[in-house]
């Protein structure tokens, strides 16, 4: 394997779920959630993942975790954990790791789930969901442990106290308070964070957003934020990959993407969202046209045809390769150059 | 459990009651003269108003009297209850067989979901369902007993007349509940929560007995009580089967008989059985479900 100074490289990652059919369960279609997806992240820094409702964000993240096998492609993981001692970070392929190598690699990459309520084990007191990995992969004595839950509860805005206490005991904000110590008990390097605030008050999603840029900064953790909502992937990410309909359409700083978005999805993606001004008319023009195409026969050509303001004759026939326009943003789009789109720079 | 006690045992009155039938002519055979019919509701109190017979029924069940049998004339809880202990074992038996029968396949069928395993073990369930206690009873006293030889074909002499009215009674149960558990494990399966488990690190078995089985456990409790009294129940129809000497085979003779004060007695005491059970499977909610508990810390 090459060395790569990425903490995680994603290479054509790619996951398929078959349809079935009838009484003898035929295959009757592919439904392609992730279809040849690359990016990469390094350590400390975030890394949006945006789109609509089933193109393959959620699908990509449990990937990541191999929570859901991929069809194809390959996760590259530096891990320091199954190097040996005092030598240089192993890159691991999640994708084929051994069940062994897979739960060493647990303690590197963890997840938050989107939904607070039901990713936690309603039969488990806190102090048993937050210290189980820690059990699990034997980390300490027990008083050690106990003294550790208690200290990443209070990390997380929480009382120590809290950990005789039971999930349905609190809040969606605290239960996500509580996902997130749990994801951090084992100090991973990196954690897919699934919709975190998307079922959450936009007041407590602040809240729940900074804890998350704090705990960032004090451990130097490398997030992968999987979020429909693009204000708060703009609030803490350093790049933003767009997805449409498994396919990667754009990937650029956050910056670069706001100031000059590169493919018309992504701008109709920024021109819906709200913006908390009365007087200010709202951009008619930018819109998507109709509704996602069924993922079991995505349109031929470029996915985002038949929707796109802006599509010719070879977007009907080809599909356009991701090409990187500028230093670090890439583009999936055969009308990069020629179409002028807006700006959402601040 | 005492508000519903008394309810079953009012209800019970009313039943024995409202059938059409004269007891004192019951009792006192086809032939009996008028005068000793007379004699026999005056002697049993049949000619009081119904309140005043109701208050002393419920006087006397309260005081652990349940009347005595009109033909042997022995006190019916003296009838009753050494079969109940019998009928108790085979019922306890039975469950037991059931519940881990249904918990090894049912979990077998949810981790396998939608493979060979899964269908093998839905085909087998369905067909346990479909089998009427009557005919894998008879089937079973057909082949082990009559063609092999290995087990008695009834009564209660030892622990191999245990197996085939257990086996008999407790396979339709684990049928039935293999279906639940599987179910409440496959949506127990498909929770979050399990993907946080395995995320954690967890192996695939913890996951499935430490973190799925312990939240399927809630509803499964729940029909294991109610299996319980349908075994209860199923017991009077395998008793009979296997002439085993329970409480079921005691109440269908009785029956047969008009033997009332006994039939009522034997309804009694199942029913006060069932509310018994029911009342374990609520307390073991809260064991089970710390969002049941009163006093949640």
């Amino acid at each position: 394997m090459t060395a790569s100074a990425h903490l995680l490289e994603v290479r054509n990652l790619s996951k398929f779920f078959t349809l079935r059919k009838g009484m003898l369960q035929r295959a009757a279609g592919h439904v392609r959630a992730v279809d040849d997806v690359s990016f990469f992240v390094d350590d400390g820094e975030t890394l949006g993942l945006v789109g609509e409702s089933g193109c393959g964000k959620t699908t990509t993240g449990r990937a990541l975790l191999r929570l859901v096998p991929p069809s194809a492609g390959e996760i590259l993981f530096k891990s320091t954990q199954l190097a040996r001692e005092g030598e240089a970070p192993r890159l691991i392929d999640v994708a084929t790791a051994t069940e062994k190598e897979l739960k060493v690699l647990r303690r590197e990459m963890q997840i938050i789930f989107q939904d607070p309520f039901s990713s936690l084990n309603p039969r488990m007191n806190v102090g048993q969901i937050v210290s189980e990995p820690l059990d699990v992969q034997r980390i300490g004595r027990q008083d050690e442990r106990r003294d550790r839950v208690g200290s990443l509860l209070e990390s997380v805005g929480l009382n120590a106290k809290d950990a005789r206490r039971y999930p349905h005991e609190f809040s969606g904000g605290q239960r996500q308070r509580i996902g997130i110590a749990r994801a951090l008990a084992l100090e991973p390097r990196l954690i897919v964070a699934d919709e975190p605030v998307s079922a959450l008050d936009a007041s407590i999603q602040a809240q729940v957003l900074n804890l998350m840029l704090d705990l960032q900064n004090e451990h130097g953790l490398a997030f992968v934020l999987i979020a429909h909502d693009l204000a708060v992937v703009r609030h803490i990410s350093d790049r933003i990959a767009v997805m449409y309909l498994g396919r990667l359409v754009e990937l650029a700083s956050t910056d670069a993407l706001f100031e000059s978005p590169q493919h018309p999805y992504t701008e109709a993606l920024m021109a819906a969202v709200p913006i908390p001004d009365p007087d200010r008319e709202r951009a008619k023009d930018t819109g998507l046209l109709g509704d996602v195409p069924s993922a079991t026969s995505p349109p031929v050509g470029c996915h985002f045809h038949p929707r796109c303001r802006y599509a010719e004759d070879i977007c009907k026939t080809e599909s356009p390769p991701l090409r990187e326009i500028q230093e670090g943003h890439t583009v999936a789009c055969h009308l990069a150059d020629t179409i002028e789109l807006r700006s959402f720079g601040s | 459990m005492v508000p519903a006690g008394l309810l079953l045992v009012t209800f019970l009155f009313g039943l024995f009651h409202f059938i059409p039938g004269d007891p004192a002519l019951l009792l006192a055979g086809d032939n009996a003269s008028a005068e000793v019919v007379e004699g026999i509701r005056r002697a049993y109190g049949f000619d009081q108003p119904l309140p005043v017979q109701y208050w002393t029924y419920m006087k006397k069940v309260l005081q652990g009297d349940l009347g005595v049998s009109n033909f042997s004339r022995e006190p019916v809880t003296a009838l009753i209850l050494p079969r109940i202990f019998n009928t108790a074992q085979l019922a306890f038996w039975s469950m037991g067989f059931a519940m881990v029968v249904s918990l090894i396949l049912g979990c077998c069928s949810a981790m396998f979901w939608n493979t060979w395993i899964d269908k093998l073990i839905t085909g087998i369930a369905l067909l346990g369902i479909c089998t009427p206690v009557f005919v894998s009873g008879l089937f079973g006293i057909f082949l082990f007993s009559v063609k092999l030889g290995l087990l008695p074909t009834g009564g209660l002499d030892s622990w191999r007349s245990f197996v085939l009215p257990v086996v008999t009674l407790g396979a339709f149960q684990a049928a039935v509940l293999t279906r639940m558990v599987r179910a409440s494990m496959v949506e127990a399966l498909g929770q979050d929560y399990i993907e946080t488990a395995r995320a954690k690190g967890l192996a695939e078995t913890a996951v499935v007995f430490k973190h799925a089985l312990r939240n399927a456990m809630l509803p499964i409790v729940t029909l294991f009580g109610l299996g319980f009294g349908a075994t209860l129940g199923g017991s009077v129809v395998t008793e009979t089967i296997f002439t085993w000497p329970g409480l079921g085979r005691t109440m269908v003779e009785s029956i047969l008989s008009r033997d009332l004060p006994v039939t009522q007695g034997a309804l009694l005491l199942f029913a006060f059985m069932f509310i018994g059970i029911n009342l374990v499977v609520d307390l073991l909610y809260a064991a089970i479900d710390p969002r049941i508990r009163f006093d949640a810390p």
